[in-house]
């Protein structure tokens, strides 16, 4: 090996490598030393590189490195500038009022955003992704409230839930009328359907709606009113709004009277802080439906 | 596959790299030299001082007519201004650039790399204070071969803190595009700016003083991928610095030139001086022909006239000229030049495309846009009045300077529509009643906003509605009209 023949190539002058691959002729052009010596560097560059830096996966975890550099780090400390930046915007939404909130367009924005990620996390599983609820769930995109749909009312509803834990939340309970026996089969099968007629169902033959009606006036109307428009105050379901919770039915009423499902809404106030349930509240009223 | 030859794969030999040869160009005086001198100028003045020129955007605007704001997210040139939506301004632009490249390239050659290419105006640049410290070419050879002495490290000491100086004002100056120039100057003068205004600078500074000091012609020769991309690109009809063999050869010293003429023999112009490949940046001798290391910078063509001048004969020995003529004239043919050729049609028009695409992009730049994105979930909603309600999310942009008012309508409703945006009450000049409402926007920027259509109770509504939003500018009129779709139940 060590006297190996040297081969000038005729056109260009140039020796050979004496490798040749079908005839053809590898030309010794050597490669600038430079460019070695960058090849060098950049193994000395990427031993330096291993210590300094995390590099080598080991059974359990991986190499630290000198430096003791961690992207989860840099990503924890850039998220907690992003929260301390937002917190600034929370301190101004929680001194202003909701109406505030409502009418200035930076603080909207921010309590728009923020309420629909909380409402995503917090409030789809029950009233759906796009809030408009299922049998049981109210739909919060309509403009039919149980307890009202102004901004206020809406805070305070998410802030304590119905029929929930807390001391401050919102109840009211229907008396089951059947199971209780506090009114005879025939008479709830009257009523319901005088509330059929009165939210523009179809009733039930050979009914006497006008029987139905006084026994609505004597057992119902205190919290329903006389006109079946509910109250708000008490948490009274209005009877001629277009969708029912459970069903809109002359059925569906029967069963109800019967013996009442009562749906439960959390009290997100400790869990959420004020922030976020102003923010819910904006959002939501901002859906379409609010007050 | 049989070879008499020994691979040479021992590691003991030493082929395998060359150490690069220096090149010691001579100063040439001549035609190219002061066009380049000229380029020169203009170009280095143009990097260095186009961060300094001011220019009036109003009070919330920066006044600096070329600025990229990276934090604020715009782009500022001159009267132009770029959101970051509008990028495609800059792919135009790099289409253009390579478009050009492939322009110059089929009429001249290599006119980027001889006289523009920032690698060959920084090393001219870099040359010259080496040719003003150390002297010429055959002072710098002896330089270089004389042993150290007080007077070589004062040399080369000086050249490269000269070079070092130049270097760090082109990493400088780089900074000043990314932030206001005269605070950045000021900043950094006290040791106030950020750390990466630092950081870019030091590494400007290594690049121009490595590449333009000590790789020089390497970049070129094996750094840059324009050399390869133009051999593929080039034909017989682009210019070249070009040896005119036909009237060179056979070349000969001068006297032995004569002698031959006397004799009755052939004898070229080309008296073997040597001077063209002295005078070359990247140590090229031209007269091999054509080949990649050649920059075409035409300071050969200098070079060689001058000598052509001493002698006596037509200068132009070394040309711009085509691969045909000198063939063409090898039969006695007249010469051609053909600039108008399929290739260099077709790059006008591709250039002129683009450019007339962008001006018209320009011209046409709206100050105002809306963007409008129907509610997927739910597609509408019943109201207790019977109406339905469809709501949308709109994103206003305003690219003027101060806060602009807006009427927002919404258009193809029927009678009876009404639109709300959540939280903006209608005030008095809200001209068509309750269709339309009065926005706006703060300067240079976006506000998102949840717009509600209702349509009238009772009414029965088809589908999918085609309507659409109008935003107009209350002070200029500038309309923007977006179209989008109305929901209900029905078929
Ligand atoms: S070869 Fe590349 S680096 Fe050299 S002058 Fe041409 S474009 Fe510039
Ligand atoms: S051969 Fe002539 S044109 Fe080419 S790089 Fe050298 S001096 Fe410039």
């Amino acid at each position: 090996m060590a006297e190996h023949k040297k081969e000038i190539d005729q056109v260009t002058g140039i020796e050979t490598t004496g490798h040749e691959w079908d005839g053809l002729k590898e030309l010794n052009n050597p490669l600038p030393k430079w460019w070695l010596y960058i090849f060098y560097g950049s193994i000395i560059w990427s031993i330096a590189y291993w210590i300094l830096m995390p590099s080598w996966p080991l059974v359990n975890g991986y190499t630290k490195g000198l430096l003791n550099y961690s992207q989860r780090a840099v990503a924890t400390e850039e998220f907690d500038v992003a929260a301390a930046e937002r917190a600034k915007v929370g301190e101004k939404l929680m001194e202003a009022s909701l109406e505030e909130i409502r009418d200035t367009p930076a603080l909207l924005e921010f309590a728009m955003a923020q309420g629909k990620v909380a409402f995503g996390d917090n409030c789809a599983p029950c009233h759906g992704t796009g809030a408009t609820g299922f049998e049981g769930y109210p739909n919060l995109q309509d403009d039919s409230w149980i307890w009202g749909g102004d901004l206020d009312t809406l805070a305070t509803t998410i802030s304590y839930g119905v029929r929930a834990e807390h001391d401050e939340t919102r109840f009211a309970e229907m008396p089951a009328f059947g199971r209780d026996e506090l009114l005879e089969k025939d008479e709830i099968i009257q009523v319901s359907n005088y509330v059929g007629s009165v939210a523009g169902l179809p009733v039930q033959d050979g009914v006497d709606l006008e029987a139905g009606k006084v026994i609505f006036e004597e057992n119902c109307a205190s919290c329903h009113m006389e006109n079946a428009k509910g109250d708000m105050e008490t948490g009274s379901p209005n009877l001629t709004a277009p969708t029912y919770l459970y069903g809109k039915s002359v059925e569906n009423i029967i069963a109800q009277v019967n013996a009442p499902r009562h749906g439960v809404m959390p009290a997100w106030i400790d869990r959420l802080g004020e922030t976020t349930v102003k923010s819910l509240a904006v959002y939501v009223h901002s859906l379409g439906g609010g007050q | 596959m049989s070879s008499q030859v020994e691979p040479i794969d021992n590691e003991e030999d030493e082929t395998w790299f060359a150490s690069a040869a220096k090149i010691y160009p001579m100063e040439v005086k001549g035609r190219f030299r002061k066009i380049k001198w000229i380029i020169l100028f203009i170009t280095l003045g143009i990097y260095y001082f186009t961060p300094f020129i001011r220019w009036d955007r109003g009070p919330l605007l920066p006044d600096q007519a070329v600025l990229v704001d990276f934090e604020r997210k715009r782009g500022y040139f001159f009267f132009l201004e770029i959101w970051p939506q509008e990028v495609y301004y800059l792919a135009g632009l790099l289409i253009i650039a390579a478009v050009g490249l492939f322009l110059m390239n089929a009429i001249a050659g290599r006119l980027w790399c001889g006289y523009l290419c920032p690698q060959t105006v920084w090393t001219d640049l870099f040359f010259r204070i080496e040719h003003m410290v150390e002297g010429d070419r055959r002072k710098r050879m002896a330089l270089d071969k004389q042993p150290w002495n007080a007077q070589k490290i004062l040399k080369k000491g000086t050249k490269h803190f000269l070079w070092l100086m130049i270097a760090w004002w082109t990493g400088g100056a780089w900074v000043l595009y990314f932030s206001d120039a005269p605070t950045l100057v000021y900043d950094l003068a006290t040791g106030q700016a950020a750390f990466s205004a630092y950081l870019w600078i030091g590494i400007l500074t290594f690049t121009t003083y490595s590449l333009a000091g000590h790789m020089r012609e390497q970049v070129c020769v094996y750094m840059c991928p324009w050399p390869r991309i133009q051999a593929a690109l080039t034909d017989e009809h682009a210019l070249n610095v070009t040896y005119r063999y036909d009237r060179g050869e056979p070349r000969g010293r001068l006297k032995e030139n004569k002698k031959r003429i006397a004799e009755g023999l052939p004898a070229g112009d080309c008296i073997d001086c040597n001077q063209c490949v002295h005078a070359c940046p990247t140590g090229v001798d031209i007269r091999k022909g054509s080949q990649l290391d050649c920059i075409q910078c035409g300071l050969c063509i200098d070079a060689c006239d001058a000598i052509m001048n001493k002698v006596g004969k037509p200068t132009g020995l070394i040309a711009y000229d085509t691969d045909v003529n000198i063939e063409r004239r090898e039969r006695g043919e007249k010469e051609v030049y053909r600039l108008i050729r399929p290739r260099t049609v077709i790059y006008t028009a591709v250039i002129a495309a683009i450019a007339g695409v962008m001006l018209y992009a320009q011209l046409n730049r709206s100050m105002t846009d809306l963007s409008v994105v129907h509610d997927r979930n739910p597609l509408y909603v019943l109201q207790s009045d019977g109406a339905y309600r469809n709501g949308y999310a709109l994103r206003l942009l305003n690219k003027h300077n101060n806060e602009q008012n807006f009427t927002l309508s919404v258009e193809d409703m029927p009678e009876g529509s009404v639109l709300e945006v959540v939280g903006v009450h209608r005030t008095a000049s809200d001209v068509v009643k309750d269709t339309a409402i009065t926005l706006s926007v703060d300067a240079d920027t976006t506000r998102s906003v949840r717009a509600l259509v209702f349509s009238p109770p009772g009414v029965e509504m088809p589908g999918s509605k085609p309507m659409s939003f109008k935003l107009v500018n209350t002070e200029t009129g500038e309309t923007t009209i977006i179209s989008d779709f109305f929901r209900a139940p029905g078929k």
